[in-house]
């Protein structure tokens, strides 16, 4: 009994502890003008979380949250903010108080929910009574496949991940279609290194096409 | 490159990469007995040609992974998954139906394993080429990363 008690109470402490860190993570965010900075506290808050999910045993979000999070969003943050300048514009204080009531409102809505939410892990819990009991029953003698998880994505719930698939496909088509492929600049680059031999590009050397497509 | 102030960088990175992919790769084949699939596969590749670019400049990335390419496997990987569904309707069964692959009864998993691991890889290729061509479209608008820019 002693060992359960210390063992939630180790758990207790990790959560707050990483709870903790997001919150001053965030509020680092909302008060920093250096996009930089900003982008590389996402990336850390990105990190923090995934972690926090590893501690209340969501693995694979975790690793999700890891790789997409941490990793590719904020590489493309920092692609992103190569075309934008590098600091954010200081806004009024007047400005400020709509998007702080809206913060506020939609924190307590949250939190008045939680009231009504499952404790974490409960056995009576809709999550855990209704079809997740049966496919962690049925999934050995469905699939034979150990980690529960990649069957429920792939096999009983096939469809929705074709739809996930198919959604990824299209957002990085629409973006491609949007903001073009980003070829005529390497083009142009490729073009003038192969006419002016080897290594005549200088630093800081713009090509012409490059300048063309610049948004006005 | 010019006169190169980050050389550890380009070091460091240029080990690191090919161990990144091959991680990539692991967590694409373990994602049956661990954590990991195509997803998170196919993102941490495109993390790795990031890497690259960001490190060694868009134009070089852009050689080693061609923007078409990126854009043709986004949509050969969508075509992968979905073809399995059009071979297990071919087979007699439902659409994305694997134990209908190899006609065989419930309880044995050759075509579960099968069926999973092919659409694994179309969602790699799916998401890793789709990943890559928002960071082109973002970053091929600018001719280089300058130094002034980290």
């Amino acid at each position: 009994m002693q060992g359960v008690l210390a063992n939630d109470m180790g758990i207790a402490l990790v959560n707050i502890f990483l709870l903790a860190i997001l919150f001053v993570v965030a509020v680092a965010i909302a008060r920093m003008r250096s996009l930089f900075a900003i982008v590389m506290l996402s990336g850390i808050y990105s990190l923090v979380s995934a972690t926090w999910y590893v501690a209340v045993d969501a693995v694979d979000v975790a690793f999700t949250e890891a790789a997409v999070g941490a990793g590719m969003s904020t590489a493309v943050l920092l692609g992103a903010m190569l075309l934008t300048s590098r600091t954010a514009k200081p806004e009024h204080l007047f400005s400020r108080i709509g998007p702080m009531l809206v913060c506020v409102a939609t924190g307590a809505a949250l939190i008045y929910a939680t009231v009504d939410l499952p404790a974490l892990g409960d056995p009576n819990s809709a999550a855990n009574t209704g079809v997740g009991y049966t496919y962690l029953e049925i999934n050995w003698y469905d699939t034979g496949i150990p980690n529960v998880v990649t069957p429920v994505l792939a096999s009983y719930r096939g469809f929705d991940t074709l739809g996930e698939t198919t959604v990824v496909f299209t957002a990085g088509l629409a973006v491609a279609l949007l903001l073009g492929f980003g070829e005529r600049s390497l083009a142009e680059m490729i073009r003038r290194e192969d006419k002016g031999g080897a290594r005549t590009k200088g630093k800081g050397q713009v090509p012409t096409a490059a300048k063309d497509e610049e948004p006005s | 490159m010019n006169a190169d102030h980050h050389v550890i960088l380009r070091v460091v990175s240029k080990g690191l990469i090919p161990i990144i992919i091959l991680f990539a790769f692991y967590v694409q084949f373990h994602g049956d007995f661990g954590p990991g699939g195509g997803f998170q596969a196919g993102v941490i590749i495109a993390v790795a040609v990031i890497l690259y670019a960001l490190v060694f400049g868009v134009p070089a990335a852009m050689r080693a992974v061609p923007p078409a390419f990126t854009r043709s496997l986004a949509a050969i990987g969508v075509m992968i998954y979905a073809g399995v569904g059009f071979w297990a309707m071919l087979q007699g069964g439902n659409y994305l139906e694997y134990q209908a692959l190899f006609h065989e009864p419930p309880g044995e998993h050759h075509g579960q394993h099968i069926g999973i691991m092919v659409i694994e890889i179309g969602v790699l290729f799916g998401v890793s080429g789709a990943m890559l061509t928002i960071f082109y479209a973002f970053a091929g608008r600018v001719a280089e990363i300058r130094d002034e820019d980290w």
